[in-house]
């Protein structure tokens, strides 16, 4: 398995082929596309993509940590983290697609 | 936020587009991910994050229930990483 990496570029790339408006607006409706996920969810909000998956935001306690190299405690200062979970469909469909 | 919530948004916003199509769009975006990860590939957004295919190995499960072992196959998994700047804005670190 040669694993490639999308970028932002394929993305407008498909949004170009399948809809048929420039390159240029395509790629500025991908980042639209972006935008307005991380806004809402900065915005503290669950982003639930159907038959895709979900994004959350969840808020992390502060706790001390330890530097692994010098064993120095570190505090961890209490923080926002954003959590995505599969649908079922995605996962099927990655299960389906790596089989080996 | 939802699908519908996402579509409705930037059809506002971009009135000289039919609704199907930015349908069509914010559908192409969702479904190239997939895709991408169906065949193995990697998907980076920088400044949002990156979705990528995990392998879990085989392990032997136990049914919560019963008890009972079972042996659960070695399976590809999606994963999502988020981005540096996505996590700072979480935190309030707007620039």
């Amino acid at each position: 398995m040669n694993a490639k990496t999308l970028t932002r570029m394929d993305l407008s790339e498909a949004v170009f082929r399948e809809v048929g408006l420039s390159r240029n607006e395509s790629a500025q409706l991908v980042e639209s596309v972006l935008g307005h996920i991380s806004d809402a969810l900065v915005r503290g909000e669950q982003v639930k993509i159907s038959s895709f998956g979900t994004f959350s935001v969840r808020d992390k306690a502060a706790r001390v940590g330890r530097n692994p190299k010098t064993g120095e405690e570190v505090p961890i200062h209490p923080r926002r983290v954003l959590t995505f979970r599969p649908s079922h469909l995605m996962k099927e469909r990655v299960a389906a697609g790596n089989r080996d | 936020m939802i699908r519908s919530e996402l579509i409705q948004i930037i059809a506002e916003e971009n009135p000289h587009l039919y609704q199907r199509d930015v349908e069509k769009i914010v559908n192409t975006v969702f479904d190239e991910v997939i895709e991408a990860m169906a065949r193995g590939d990697r998907v980076e957004l920088r400044g949002f994050g990156a979705f990528s295919v995990k392998r879990r190995d085989a392990r032997t499960g136990r049914n919560p229930r019963t008890g009972d072992a079972v042996d659960v196959e070695q399976k590809h998994v999606p994963f999502f990483k988020t981005g540096k700047l996505l996590r700072d804005r979480l935190n309030g670190n707007e620039s």
